[in-house]
Order: C-alpha cells, then structure tokens, then sequence
C-alpha cells in the first residue's frame, strides 16, 4: 500500500433515516497516521459517518475505502484493522476497571503475556492506575470515557474510530485524553474523531467541518483561519452593552458579538478599523480598558463561513 | 456590568457546605452574584457545581452556612426561592409531543403566571426564541437552536429575577449558540441575574465573572479577562513545527518551562517569563538538533488557566494531606 495514498477515503457517501438526510453526498480523505476531526453540531452527520466507516451500518449510496478494503462490500474484512468507541463504550459497571480491560483483551484475543505493558501503559498516561480495583459503575464521567479508550486500545489498531469521546468530559480529563491521541499519533495510528466542541478542532491534524450531512470545508485548523472573511478585534469594556450599541452600524463592521469582558468584532480591516472605533468609543464616552487585534476560533470561521456560504447559494 | 463591583447581590452564599454522609460535596463555599450579572460556575463532574445550583433552588438544605436568594433565605422559605427562578437544564426539559404553544402553556401553569398576563408572557417568549408562525408546530420537528431558545422562554415566562442554567448549550450549532447568548446578554441588561454551570470553557467567555470549582471549593473567581492574565503564574508560548513529540521531551529539561501540552502539531508552552524564553528557546532546542518554525506568544484560554488551576489545587491538597 502507497503510504502517501489516503488511509480512508469516501466518495459521495449517502444515509438517509426516511425523508431526513443524515449523510448527504459526503466526501473526504484521511492520511496516513494524521488525526483527523469530523467536527460540526448535534445532527450534522458525525456518528452516522462513524458507523459507516466501522462497518457497522450500510450506506444508500457511495463508497468508502480503508486501507485498500471496500468497506461496503467487505464490513467484516475491515474489522481487524480498525477499532471503534462508539459514544456509549459497552463498559460492564458492575466489574472492575481491570476485569473490564481483560474482557476486551479476552474479545480481542490478546496473548495474556502481551497485556500487562500495553494496559499498564495506557492506565499510567490516563492518570488511571490507582484506580484498576474499582468498579467502573463508581467511576466519574471522565474517568468511564477513559477506561473505554483503554478498553479500545487493548489490541493496537491501524485505525481508531472515536464517536464524541469527550461529550461530558472535564477539561483536566479532556487533556489526558489528547495526550493519549498523540502519543498514538507518534506510534503510526490513524485516529478520526468526532466531536461537537469547536474549540477541541483545534487539536486535530486536520478537520472536515460538517453541516447537514455534507463537509463544509476541510483543511487543517489555521488554514481554516486564514479563510475567515474579515479579522477578530477584540474590546475589552466594562460597559459592553454600550460598546455594541456604539459600533454595531459602525463602518467595516460586519458583527459583534457580547462576551464577559466586552465585545468580539468582526471587521474588515483591523489595521484601519482599531484606531477608528477607538475614536467611536472616546466619543461616546465609553469605558474601554483596550482593544486589540484577536485570534479568529475554529467557532468564529465555522459562523462566518456559514453565513457566507448562505449568501453565496 | 462590570463584576469588580457589585451592585445589589441577588444571589449570597456564606461558608455554604454540604456533606453527603462522609462526603464534601461543598466545603465552605462565599460568592455572590449582582442584579443583571452573568455567573459562570466551572469545574470537573463532582466539582459541586450541580450541589450549589440545588441548594440555591430550594432543593437541597446546606448542611452549614447561608444562602441568600432573592433576598429569601432558601433554607427557611424553599417555596418562595422557587417562584423567583428560572430553571433551564442541557435537556431542555420540553415535551416533543406537544406544540410550541402547549409547552408554554404548561410551563405558564407549573410557574403560577396568571391569566391575564399569560398571552403577552407567551407573545414574548415566541418573539425572543424566534418562532412566530410555528405556534403550532410540534417540539420534536424544531432544530435544536429553536428548541433551545423556547426552553428559554419556558424559563422566564414568570420574569423570574434570577435564572440558572445548566450546560445551556452543549451541542448546539454555532450559531444558533451565538443567538443564544444575545438573549442571556439582553436578559441580563435588562436586570436578571444569571448562573450558568458548564465544563466548557468557550461558555464561560460569555460570562461577566467565572468561578472555578475543583472538589467542592472555589479556586478561582474573575472576569475571564482578569483570570487569564493574573491566575496562571506564567506566560504562554505558541510553538509550531515538525517532529513535536521530540520537541516536547526537550523542553521538560529547558529551563524557564514550566509545563507544555500538545495541540496538533503546535505546543502550548508555558514560561516564567515570555520574553527571555522566546530568547532562549530556539537556541535551546537548536543544541538538540530541534528546529521549530515558529515561537511566538499567544494569550492564554480560559482551558489554560483551568488545566492549570486544578492541577496546582491538587498539588496543594497533596501535601496538605
């Protein structure tokens, strides 16, 4: 296999539950050993593309390759290569974090031999060893989402396949979590994962930003920046509601949105915009502690281009 | 609006505790919350932060300590707390089968509004969430967006003063999200005091103040602007290049590093001091062989200030134990 051929690629792939589209002409590649986010709302299309990439579930239409198998004609052949979370892990509540770990690897068929290092390892960079004696039923949300990872990770799969795997997870957690993926990362796995956190884009190699069953756009996070129309200014003011009013019909201003310390502006130059809304301000009498060019979020370019897109059809 | 200095505390609490047998589940908790202020109360699961907002309902008597809501003592007048709040989970708490209409209805009976002001209440709420003409469309054929903002209106059709949410916005499209947040922010210049709890660190932007929790205690409280330039005990660099894992390992040996975390093929690096570190760095990491394509400083997220809060908490409490 070419390593510089994409690992999964789908081709206009299609699902519809009745009338309602939950995939819609889906199109993207994944490269070899890159996490990969599919990245978008509650309903934008993620677990039902998840599904049909593990082989679990048909698509009306389209196809999709991993790793030279079709999938959709072969859903058992590519079982062995991939290993899915889905985002209810089957995790036995009433067995321990250890007893758990060593059904998946029984499942897996794991030489007992190969198991300790592997799960002890993955355990340790969870923050989880003091912990492989309780039940996993008294675990906290974090920790369960954790416990699946392992579980999961128990056979080291070519690809891993994480539904939402973070939905209800604490930042402390969440970190842990990454440092897992990228640790994996360095061992060669391809991880695609999904999730409706746009601030968690930012972690991936590259993304696909889903809409409505289709991929918006799919870049890696700062190329997905630079496409924002317009640049973030942001006014710290303890008078933010004033500060909207002041520069909402502003020229160059294309949206404000009010934020804990003031107001996040999209404008179409900040070079020329900064020292001109200063001047707006002043004149208003307003408070303002500063103004500042900002970073654009994954959350930023996701509205702007929507907005954009809308215009565009 | 501006945290630093309250005006008219809606919400007090005093050395607020609740033990769940041998359990602390709030250990000796202060805050308050001003008339039109938005609260954001963040930390892990088991943080407290669902306890605090029980007790605040009326729902759970503290174990010690005091908790002023509305003016009302909420361990002596449960009753009474409730009528002057508004309550929004992440679930929404709608019922699907029935209309948009029907769920206002009801919502109007539960909270007491009478009769004669329930038309204009309903008016209101169907204005704010957006959904004139769909009067009669049933709940479950609503985007999520939509059934959001009515929940919201379900919550305030009484004008409670005070209104809690919980995890508001979870999963919602972005900008449905963003409309959202216009509407608490309209609320709340127009005099309602809000408390929102998240674990989502993008939430708490949109809060006037934030107050970190970490097992049971406030560890933090600022406005997020002010958390994230005192609280964090460094500055951040951004570093951006091929070959990170490797770079990473170096720089647990580099002097001025005081931690380092992974974002894609970027590091969050955090220094004692930002400029002698964008100094020193690259030379640092040239003896290795290690050439990153970029160092520059970055501000801080909210994500940054927490990871690191909590983990010097826990430190804290180590050696305390």
């Amino acid at each position: 296999m070419n390593a510089l051929q994409p690992i999964i690629a789908t081709d206009r792939l299609r699902k519809y539950f009745g009338a309602v589209a939950a995939v819609d002409d889906l199109t993207f590649a994944v490269n070899r050993g890159e996490i990969f986010g599919l990245v978008g709302p509650d309903g934008a299309g993620k677990t039902a593309t998840m599904r049909m990439l593990a082989g679990v579930m048909q698509p009306d239409r389209g196809t999709i390759v991993i790793d030279g198998i079709d999938v959709v004609a072969k859903p058992e052949a590519v079982k062995e290569k991939i290993s899915y979370m889905p985002q209810r892990f089957g995790l036995y509540e009433d067995l321990t974090v250890d007893e758990n770990i060593r059904f998946y690897a029984d499942l897996f068929e794991i030489p007992a031999r190969d198991r300790e290092p592997r799960v002890r390892q993955l355990l340790d960079a969870s923050g989880m060893s003091q912990f492989r004696a309780r039940l996993a039923g008294q675990l906290s949300g974090g920790m369960k989402q954790k416990l699946g990872l392992t579980c999961a990770l128990v056979h080291t799969p070519l690809i891993l396949l994480l539904d939402e795997p973070t939905t209800g997870v604490d930042p402390v957690s969440r970190r842990d979590f990454w440092r897992i993926l990228y640790g994996l990362r360095e061992e060669g796995v391809t991880i695609i994962i999904s999730t409706a956190y746009l601030d968690e884009a930012e972690r991936c190699d590259r993304l696909a930003l889903l809409h409505a069953g289709r991929v918006l756009y799919c870049d890696t996070p700062s190329a997905l920046k630079r496409r924002m129309p317009g640049t973030v200014i942001v006014i710290t003011s303890p008078q933010g509601r004033e500060v909207r009013a002041a520069i909402a019909t502003a020229e160059g201003v294309s949206s404000t949105i009010p934020v804990g310390d003031g107001v996040h502006a999209v404008v179409d130059n900040a070079e020329v915009r900064i020292p001109q809304l200063h001047a707006v301000l002043q004149r208003a009498d307003i408070v303002l502690t500063d103004i500042t060019l900002g970073e654009p979020s994954i959350e930023d370019v996701f509205v702007a281009l929507l907005k954009d897109g809308s215009t565009r059809q | 609006m501006n945290g630093n200095h309250i005006t008219a505390p809606q919400i007090i609490a005093e050395g607020l505790v609740k033990r769940f047998g041998s359990f602390i589940a709030v250990d000796r908790v202060n805050f308050c919350i001003g008339r039109g202020e938005i609260m954001g109360f963040l930390g892990p699961n088991g943080a407290g932060k669902s306890t605090i907002i029980r007790i605040l309902c009326g729902l759970l008597r503290p174990s010690a300590g005091r908790a002023m809501v509305a003016g009302i003592d909420v361990a002596t007048d449960p009753e009474g707390v409730r009528q002057r709040i508004g309550y929004m989970s992440q679930r929404f708490s709608l019922y699907r089968d029935l209309s948009v209409e029907e769920n206002l209805k009801f919502f109007g009976g539960i909270y007491r509004v009478s009769r004669n002001q329930l038309p204009e209440r309903m008016r209101f709420a169907i204005e704010m969430a957006g959904l004139k003409g769909r009067e009669k469309d049933l709940v479950s054929t609503l985007a999520g967006g939509w059934q959001q903002r009515l929940a919201l209106g379900c919550a305030v059709l009484h004008q409670p003063p005070i209104l809690f949410l919980d995890e508001p916005t979870s999963g919602v499209e972005p900008t449905s999200r963003r409309r959202f947040w216009e509407l608490i922010h309209t609320l709340a210049a127009d005099g309602v005091s809000v408390l929102v709890s998240t674990h989502y660190m993008d939430e708490a932007e949109y809060c006037h103040r934030a107050a970190l929790m970490n097992l049971g205690r406030i560890i933090a409280v600022g406005s997020p602007d002010e958390l994230k330039r005192t609280t964090l005990g460094g500055e951040l660099l951004l570093l951006e290049g091929e070959n990170i894992g490797a770079v990473l390992i170096a720089l647990a040996n580099a002097p001025g590093v005081r931690d380092c975390s992974v974002f894609g093929n970027a590091l969050h690096v955090l220094v004692s001091d930002a400029e002698s570190s964008l100094e020193q760095l690259p030379a640092f990491l040239e003896q290795q062989n290690l050439r990153p394509r970029r160092i520059v400083r970055i501000h801080p997220s909210l994500e940054d200030v927490f990871v690191q809060l909590v983990a010097s908490d826990m430190a804290t409490r180590r050696q305390a134990a």
